[in-house]
């Protein structure tokens, strides 16, 4: 058992086509994983019958002989991504038992071409978080450590944690402030941001509109290539998806980096890093410049304000998009009493559905965009975000290809450690990645190596506008060098 | 900036959350910790910088006002009260708005 489930998306490809395993033994290998893999909380809902319906038609898609590239493959789904007919709730109480009437574009692209749903991954609450225990369904545990147990990251920590584990193949993330590249990071996988309007929104549950972007997690720089591809495109339902054509991603792997000019910008080199980061780091930059790499020290003045305008930005697109999570359409009403109105009803269905860091957010929100304070925080943090994506365009304008940084500031740390006491603390995991989702860039984390305790790191590289493909060229000529094959142990198997 | 019990009451309020007096203190303290650390933007000098209506410079498209036939057209009253936790007749049933 289990077996199956390790493949890559690329080899299980190929021995699909050739019919070496078939869509539905692929899809009963990742299902038994799934269940053995209860203790990792990463499956928030199972969707078993769902995934074996799809693996037949995938089957016969595959008979054909003409199938897409993602047909037959079983992905894990984050519970942000409205899914027909199964519940997504966002790891949210408020949300208890919704059931869309409507498929996201991303989700309704794969099922077209293939693509097998084994359920949906745990996550933090909407989103919110960078250790996964916000979520109404409990933290998911990092397959790298159980005992005491790690966080895997967030948001998107089921989605890491179901990857790295073998649970499926390869799964579905959303990153508005690093909640791809952080958990990718913290469990040796592979992810990536695309630039914002790459994919639909549409359907994807919202946290900050202006940030959030959908991308793949996945075991390797060319899975990651082929996913984003079936993930990608122009979606007329979403008036920010941006009319482009979608480039053959894969295709442009393999290249040469020769000559190419990468950045590694001075304003990353924080006070206090651990000695394995700067040393990862290091040691990429030297892989680069192996490689032929042009490596330019380059400095990008506004990174420190970044964090600080995405406390302002963020929270406050949440308060209005989670405006809407009222009692009235969907979701949890809370009980009132005979002589509540309305607004009682909205205020206790609100405060029972929303765990706190949540409500945390929508009240800061809420207060930055509340007249008086409009100016002094949401007005001038939209201004400072123009002056992080400029510091990017000044850098890309001197022919800079990529950017090379660490992923996070630490690796993967235990769960309870850095509890909201101080949520401060925990905002700072977002220092790396941040940046990116202010200017909208895309930018890709791969494992690079393992810390003295023996968890994964990982490296950043960040890219222009649009150009995915190079990035990942990019990637996967590090990829290479690095040759990174560790694995958890199956400690829960 | 510190925010205070009151202030607390006047945001919770316009997010339309219950906080109990008990939560203010705690709610109250933390709030002010992420104000205070977003008070770093002040260093910025943001004279000659303008708003950012879009992160990837876009057009705002135009589409032809008719009704779609897909997910998002009318006429599906059905699946709209799908998940709605009551109805009445056809409607969202809330608790009465007006005497």
């Amino acid at each position: 058992m289990g077996e199956l489930a390790k493949l890559t998306i690329a080899t299980a490809r190929d021995m699909l086509r050739n019919k070496t395993i078939s869509a539905t033994e692929l899809t009963n290998d990742c299902l038994s994983a799934i269940d053995a893999g209860d203790a990792l909380n990463a499956f928030c809902h199972k969707t078993p019958d769902h995934a074996r319906t799809q693996a037949i038609t995938a089957d016969k898609m595959l008979a054909t002989g003409d199938a897409p590239d993602m047909c037959g493959i079983p992905l894990g789904i984050k519970d942000l991504f409205c899914t027909k007919g199964v519940k997504t709730q966002a790891a949210s109480a408020i949300l208890a038992n919704f059931k869309p009437e409507y498929e996201s574009t991303i989700t309704t692209q794969l099922w077209q071409q293939g693509a097998i749903m084994l359920g949906k991954t745990n996550m933090d609450e909407f989103a919110m978080g960078s250790s996964n225990e916000t979520s109404t369904y409990g933290a998911v545990i990092n397959p790298w450590r159980g005992n005491p147990p790690l966080t895997p990251g967030g948001s998107s920590g089921g989605s890491a944690a179901a990857v790295a584990a073998d649970l499926c193949l390869a799964a579905l993330g959303t990153d508005t402030g690093g909640s791809i590249r952080q958990p990718v990071a913290f469990t040796g996988i592979t992810g990536i941001k695309p630039t914002y309007g790459r994919c639909s929104r549409w359907g994807v549950i919202a946290f900050a509109s202006s940030l959030d972007q959908a991308g793949p997690m996945a075991k390797s720089v060319r899975d990651c290539a082929i996913l984003l591809g079936a993930m990608s495109g122009h979606d007329p339902k979403d008036s920010t998806s941006a009319n482009l054509a979608v480039p053959d991603f894969e295709a442009m792997l393999d290249q040469p980096i020769k000559g190419k000019k990468i950045a590694i910008p001075k304003e990353y080199r924080l006070d206090g890093m651990p000695q394995d980061i700067e040393d990862l780091w290091a040691n990429g930059i030297a892989r680069l410049r192996d490689a032929g790499a042009e490596i330019v020290d380059v400095s990008l003045p506004h990174t420190k304000y970044a964090l600080p305008a995405y406390y302002v930005l963020a929270p406050a697109e949440a308060s209005s998009n989670l405006a809407r999570y009222d009692g009235v359409r969907y979701g949890l009403r809370a009980d009132i009493g005979a002589e509540d109105g309305i607004d009682e009803m909205y205020k206790k269905t609100r405060a029972e559905g929303f765990g706190d860091e949540v409500k945390r957010r929508l009240m800061i929100g809420t207060y930055v965009l509340s007249a008086g304070f409009y100016d002094a925080y949401y007005r001038r943090a939209q201004k400072v975000r123009n002056l992080i994506k400029r510091d990017f365009q000044q850098v890309f304008d001197t022919g800079v290809e990529a950017i090379l940084t660490p992923t996070t500031p630490s690796a993967a740390f235990a769960l309870g450690d850095e509890t909201a006491i101080d949520p401060i603390k925990m905002y700072l995991n977002d220092v790396f990645t941040v940046t990116v989702n202010l200017a909208g860039l895309p930018a890709i984390s791969l494992p690079a190596g393992l810390d003295s305790a023996g968890l994964p790191l990982g490296l950043q590289l960040i890219g222009r506008p649009w150009e995915e493909g190079e990035l990942m060229n990019i990637a996967g000529a590090l990829e290479k060098d690095f040759a990174f094959d560790a694995k958890p142990n199956a400690w829960w198997g | 900036m510190q925010i205070d019990q009151t202030t607390v009451k006047r945001i919770a309020n316009l997010a339309r959350i219950d906080v109990k007096d008990t939560e203010l203190d705690a709610m109250a303290d933390r709030l002010s910790r992420i104000i205070g650390f977003m008070e770093q933007l002040n260093e910025v000098d943001i004279s000659d910088v303008t708003d950012t209506p879009a992160v990837m410079p876009m057009d705002l498209k135009w589409r032809d006002d008719t009704p779609t036939t897909d997910e998002t057209g009318g006429d599906k009253p059905a699946q709209i009260l799908s998940n709605a936790p009551m109805t009445r007749e056809g409607f969202f049933a809330v608790p009465k708005v007006v005497e």
